[in-house]
């Protein structure tokens, strides 16, 4: 049956998808964009397949080539895969349908290698999220990476530093990834996750052990944009086509924070990572400090996109904060972060590429009238603006709300100080925006909507963040299984 | 990024030729070379050799010829077209051959399950094969788009 093969076929489709469109190009060039947002549409169908399969039937294990396991490639998909699947492909599909008009604008004629790579980049971050196999991974995240640079370095004259400071910090974290994976290669000889999380316990006396650990920690905290290593990340969210800032910003961090969760407590016990060495209180303080500073630096911005990119710094910090703190209601708060801040951030990114392609304006002190020139864009911002704040009902508040309770249930008042204080300054650099976009003006401007293939996802991700955030106990109930089945 | 982007129009360069010597000894060398990266290429599964070192290869034979015939007469036999179709298919034979596994009742890139010879394991050879055919025409499409676009760029000031 086709359906046994599914969480194969996420990734040959993506393959075929993306080798095909240079061949479609060279015929018709406008069939581009419409053909990544049907590859796209695909995989996230199988990604719901996906899910829905892990909740009914329980977990997916597939032998690439028939080789068994611990010898071939596995692709294993359970609750946290296949959640972490439909976020990635819902997200990248209605970005492509948003790129069509956004891109072509502007990034103009280059459709072949964009969609391309656009498509690629779709199927790396897939590919790391859908393997079971340690190096398999590694494989995923060069290529999105790679994808990931060249897509930055479309954005214009200085998208090409930015892409350039990316790609020397990227290829960094590459390089202390592998070196990890080496190591535990060397100590378990197996790559398969699951072998290696069974041969392991035997051997967590052993310093490499330490060393692997800390150089996967450290090179997946560049790739996430972790506070002190975020420095490649602001300048390449202000200078990449807004397309590509919102997906890299809603997808590709969240891939490496799913990586890191993936590794530190599936490969390595949770409770050697929380007992024996505190690798993840060392995780939650570093993610408060983060929290805190990317609010304060986000303040600091007049450009949009760089706000916006600050921001991400901060928020990173709250998901890895929860999965810090590693109890299971600050868990699940950080896991559902990944999607909340996966939809209100990709909004504001696509409302920051609306207002850039129907004004050309990026600073925030410009925007005056804009609430009455593009009613229902600003709508929408606003309404992720508030989910980011925390105010119910969005999904922003939930996942607020169980980390504030995780951290309450842990003891840890500080963190809960951070959650607070930084909600406050959330609010006030979005203020900026709300006070320049709709007060002040008194003179009639008239209506400039953006066009209806950039509006409609822009307002399908306020409608969902609001009504996720209504019905946030379905997300949650993933999540709190498969939470219940990791942690101790 | 610039080796996908090879159809833009670009400024075409002067032609340069080499000298008398180098375009008779290529004239020799290229088909022996082309012939030799095959050779590479099809005996890739059972002794040393495969797709990338090929590619390489039957690419090296493509720059010789630019060198002594300059890049007009190479675009003639390679058009940057089919460079570009060239560099794709490879790895659409190389996914094909994984989803044809699927089809014949196999698991993704079981090539056991191809229908190709008469037992698995010769299936096996074959569709591995058929994936270093793929693999050795894209390197060999890649090295050729990188070779144009360096030699096709613009003066930089």
């Amino acid at each position: 049956m086709i359906t046994d093969h599914l969480s194969v076929l996420i990734i040959a489709v993506g393959l075929l998808g993306a080798f095909f469109t240079p061949i479609i190009g060279l015929i018709r060039k406008e069939m581009c964009s419409l053909w990544a947002s049907f590859i796209i549409l695909l995989q996230f169908l199988i990604s719901i397949f996906l899910l829905y399969q892990v909740i009914i039937a329980g977990n997916i294990s597939y032998w690439l080539g028939g080789w068994e396991p611990p010898w071939g490639i596995e692709y294993a998909v359970d609750l946290l895969n296949a959640f972490v699947l439909v976020i990635v492909a819902g997200i990248c599909f209605s970005v492509s349908i948003y790129g069509r008009k956004s891109l072509g604008f502007e990034v103009p004629d280059k459709e072949l290698p964009l969609y391309t790579l656009y498509i690629l980049l779709t199927t790396g971050m897939l590919g790391i999220v859908v393997t079971g196999d340690i190096f398999n991974l590694y494989v995923f995240l060069e290529i999105g990476s790679l994808a990931a640079y060249a897509l930055i370095a479309m954005g214009g004259r200085h998208s090409l530093t930015a892409s350039f400071n990316y790609m020397i910090m990227g290829t960094v974290s590459a390089s202390f990834i592998l070196l990890g994976i080496g190591y535990l290669y060397v100590m378990t000889g197996t790559l398969n996750m699951a072998d290696i999380s069974a041969l392991l316990p035997s051997l967590y006396g052993r310093p490499v052990i330490l060393v692997a650990i800390a150089l996967l920690v450290v090179g997946l905290s560049i790739k996430t944009a972790l506070f002190p290593l975020h420095t490649w990340l602001p300048d390449a969210y202000t200078h990449a086509p807004s397309a590509v800032s919102a997906v890299l910003s809603g997808t590709f961090t969240k891939v490496g924070i799913y990586a890191l969760i993936r590794v530190m407590f599936t490969v390595i016990s949770p409770s050697y990572v929380i007992e024996t060495v505190p690798v993840m209180s060392i995780l939650s303080w570093v993610a408060a400090i983060g929290i805190l500073a990317g609010s304060l630096l986000a303040i600091a911005q007049y450009d949009i996109k760089r706000m916006l990119a600050y921001s991400s710094v901060s928020q990173i910090g709250y998901i890895f904060l929860g999965i810090g703190m590693a109890n299971k209601l600050a868990m699940t708060g950080g896991i559902l972060h990944i999607l909340s801040h996966s939809l209100m951030k990709v909004g504001l990114f696509m409302v920051a590429g609306a207002i850039i392609y129907r004004t050309g304006i990026r600073n925030i002190y410009q925007l005056k009238g804009m609430g009455k020139k593009m009613p229902y864009t600003m709508a929408a911002f606003v309404i992720g603006a508030l989910s980011m704040i925390g105010i119910p009902p969005t999904i922003g508040f939930a996942s607020k709300f169980y980390l504030a309770w995780g951290a309450l249930g842990a003891g840890e008042w500080v963190f809960v100080v951070v959650i607070l204080l930084s909600s406050l300054l959330t609010a006030v650099y979005f203020w900026r925006i709300f006070e320049n976009a709709f007060f002040g003006v008194h003179e009639d401007i008239k209506k400039d909507e953006a066009p209806i293939s950039m509006l409609l996802p822009i307002l399908a991700f306020a409608v969902i963040t609001v009504l996720l955030g209504l019905l946030a106990s379905l997300p949650i109930g993933i999540i709190e299984q498969w939470v219940t089945g990791v942690l101790p | 990024m610039k080796a996908i982007s090879v159809t833009e129009p670009v400024v075409e360069t002067r032609s340069v030729t080499g000298s008398i010597i180098c375009r008779t000894s290529a004239s020799i060398m290229v088909p022996f070379i082309l012939l030799w990266g095959l050779y590479v290429l099809i005996h890739g599964a059972l002794g040393p050799g495969g797709g990338f070192q090929a590619g390489v290869i039957l690419a090296a034979g493509f720059i010789l010829h630019t060198a002594a015939f300059g890049l007009k007469e190479t675009k003639k036999i390679l058009p940057v077209k089919l460079v570009m179709v060239m560099a794709s298919t490879g790895p659409l034979i190389y996914v094909g051959m994984g989803i044809l596994a699927i089809i014949f009742g196999g698991n993704f890139l079981e090539y056991g399950a191809l229908p190709l010879g008469h037992s698995p394991a010769e299936a096996s050879k074959y569709g591995i094969e058929i994936v270093e055919v793929g693999i050795g025409l894209t390197v060999m499409a890649i090295m050729v788009s990188i070779f144009y676009d360096i030699a096709l760029r613009k003066k930089v000031e």
